[in-house]
């Protein structure tokens, strides 16, 4: 005990290199600890972008890019399916809901999406949030759009605005607008800090009318275009989407029901587990989370280093006092313990330090993480990963303290009661 | 913490003399001899003037009394048992509880305040606790300080004093839980003529009290007159500087 109130009292007498030493520790455990959380928040997050989800169809090819354009709004497909095959499935008895997409148009690099209001029942992120309106109401008419959250916070757009689609994925005004076609914004949707929120949600009339007049993919010639007013929504025939997404009944019948879509006849289709696709995505891109960990390991060992070089150099102001001690029948081991308890209070210290830093910090910049970069860093208890890393600082710290201890130990066995400056 | 220290034999302590060498030798490991003593005996309550030359090997020989350092040859006797057969953690322990040991200067642990470094060695060693009886340990501090005229520094920063003041702090420390054997290495060398007297007098006054033996080593001559007896290291020993 006595050694415990020596070791404290001398640190507490060296106070401000023992601060620094101490606060270098915290920064590297909450640097290590920090980056686990982000980590596990990032993949539970990413994998939380969609959820309920059972299976995600769409023309054939490949698995990773339809994840992509219909979730992530990535990229593009290079297919459509037929409105028949998605209402073959819809009525299918093993499927709960389904939802389709109509994809390939875009308003000044957000993607437009067309879809049914079961997108607005039946979508699900984040385990079981809904989609919601921010204010105004769904797109029910051919030309209403509902904005994503960051569609309108971007662009400025309120309810009421008048917006042009362009055709095909650009940035900034395409080459062919639709602006003999301009959208109502009739509703804004609640931020969901996914995807979602940087989309426009149009009808899948909409995108149907939009094209109406088109041929082969071209622009109506002039004379042939067919003004917005003459397009009755009844009248419109929905002849393909893009993707749907679909719930099974059951958890059984998800496997049936991709067995069914890939070897549906009508036409060639393909259907994806999406926890399946994003944990796969998440392997490709993890190499970045072993990137950061090393950092952060060494950012550990520097850490660990500065209290070796602190405490040693601290040593050789210290020979008196330990002849002191010796003198009052303290053993070298005893010397040894003094040293290695002082290096473990900075690096216990340190590790305390640096676990409340992470939760500081996290508490503090879990908005603006989630405001900027749609990620959301749950506050979450350590994790066994994380409890490891703090005992291996522990542990570290009191292994290093041995270094500066045995030289005092071998000091003081050589100087005795000598008192070397 | 405290380590058990081996007891003085009581059998015979009535009888052992404080410190008795015979026959000593010492060398560091592959160096020539610097000390040969085949005899020196120290009775208890006694109080005795050890002087010698700088260089003379005055430190080396406190350090073979108070068990740090171990002789390479002969006997040394504290309090009747033999350091040379104890081992280094026993010597430790022994040299704890029995002996208070005060430096020319630089005695104090400078993170810790008066009242701790004086009572450190209690805190360190049980039986220096045992010894002070069912008093606290901050009314024996307290006591000690009195006499010794440092009271009220007892909770000051040891930095904040002066080397009077630091030198009798020692003496408190050295003399706190009663220990037989009180070796003091030139503890009076940085001290003027006034405080050299004062000191001298709290030293002797409180060591009597405490009944222990006092072992002092200085060069300076001046102060053989305050003690029983004085022994000239150079004599005693054997080995003769080159």
């Amino acid at each position: 005990m006595v050694l415990l109130s020596l070791a404290y009292q001398s640190l507490k007498n060296r106070q401000l290199t023992s601060a620094l030493t101490l606060g270098s520790i915290a920064l590297s455990v909450a640097l290590l600890i920090g980056v686990e959380q982000v980590r596990l928040g990032a993949r539970e997050s990413f994998a939380n972008t969609i959820s309920q989800t059972d299976l995600i169809v769409g023309a054939r090819g490949g698995a990773l890019s339809l994840l992509l354009y219909t979730v992530f709004r990535i990229g593009s497909a290079t297919n459509n399916i037929t409105y028949a095959s998605y209402e073959h499935f819809r009525n299918h008895p093993a499927v709960a809901w389904t939802i389709p997409y109509s994809l390939g148009d875009s308003h000044r690099g957000f993607r437009v999406v067309a879809t049914t209001e079961d997108f607005y029942n039946y979508y699900r992120y984040r385990h079981d949030r809904p989609v919601e309106l921010a204010e105004g109401r769904i797109p029910a008419d051919i030309f209403e759009v509902a904005l994503g959250s960051d569609v309108a916070a971007e662009l400025k757009y309120r309810v009421g605005e008048r917006v042009v689609v362009t055709h095909g994925i650009t940035h900034g005004r395409g080459v062919l607008e639709h602006d003999d076609k301009p959208f109502t914004v009739v509703g804004i949707l609640k931020r969901t800090a996914t995807p979602v929120d940087r989309s426009l949600y149009i009808t899948l009339e909409g995108m149907e009318a939009m094209h109406l007049d088109w041929s082969e993919g071209a622009p109506p010639l002039a004379g042939e275009a067919i003004p917005a007013g003459q397009i009755a929504q009844q009248e419109i025939k929905i002849k393909q989407i893009t993707a749907f997404l679909l719930r099974a009944r059951s958890r059984i019948d998800t496997l049936r029901l991709q067995r069914e879509v890939n070897t549906f006849e009508d036409e060639p289709l393909m259907a994806i587990i999406p926890g399946v696709v994003l944990s796969e995505l998440w392997r490709t891109i993890g190499y970045a989370e072993d990137a950061l960990r090393v950092v952060s390991l060494f950012v550990i060992i520097i850490g660990l280093l500065g209290m070796l070089v602190s405490l040693y150099t601290a040593l050789t102001e210290r020979r008196r006092e330990m002849a002191v001690l010796r003198a009052l029948g303290a053993g070298p081991w005893r010397i040894v313990l003094l040293l290695v308890l002082e290096s473990g209070f900075l690096s216990m210290g340190g590790a305390i330090v640096g676990v409340l830093l992470v939760y500081v910090l996290s508490f503090l910049s879990q908005p603006i993480v989630e405001g900027h970069f749609g990620l959301f860093i749950p506050i979450q208890p350590l994790t066994l990963t994380a409890y490891l890393y703090v005992l291996a600082v522990i542990v570290g710290g009191l292994l290093i303290g041995f270094v500066p201890a045995l030289r005092a130990y071998r000091n003081s066995l050589a100087d005795g009661l000598t008192m070397r400056l | 913490m405290s380590q058990v220290a081996p007891a003085a034999p009581t059998e015979s302590s009535k009888l052992a003399p404080a410190v008795e060498l015979s026959q000593v030798r010492f060398r560091y490991e592959g160096g020539p001899d610097i000390l040969h003593i085949p005899s020196l005996v120290v009775e208890r309550h006694e109080r005795i003037f050890l002087y010698g030359p700088s260089g003379s090997g005055k430190t080396t020989l406190l350090g073979l009394m108070a068990g740090v350092l171990r002789a390479s040859e002969g006997s040394v006797q504290v309090l009747g048992r033999d350091l040379t057969a104890l081992s280094a953690q026993q010597r430790d322990a022994y040299r704890g509880a029995h002996i208070g040991y005060i430096f020319q200067l630089f005695n104090l642990i400078t993170y810790l305040n008066v009242e701790d470094n004086i009572l450190l060695p209690c805190r360190l060693h049980r039986e220096r606790r045992t010894r002070i009886g069912g008093q606290s340990l901050a009314a024996t501090a307290l006591a000690m300080a009195t006499r010794l005229g440092i009271a009220p520094l007892l909770h000051q920063k040891v930095a904040n004093l002066s080397v009077g003041e630091q030198q009798r702090v020692a003496a408190a420390r050295a003399l706190i839980g009663m220990p037989e054997v009180i070796l003091a290495d030139e503890p009076t060398s940085a001290l003027d003529y006034d405080h050299r007297q004062r000191f001298l007098e709290l030293l002797f006054e409180c060591g009597a009290e405490a009944g222990s033996t006092l072992i002092f080593v200085s060069h300076d001559r001046t102060l053989l007159p305050f003690f029983h007896r004085a022994v000239s290291l150079p004599e005693i020993n054997h080995v003769r500087a080159a």
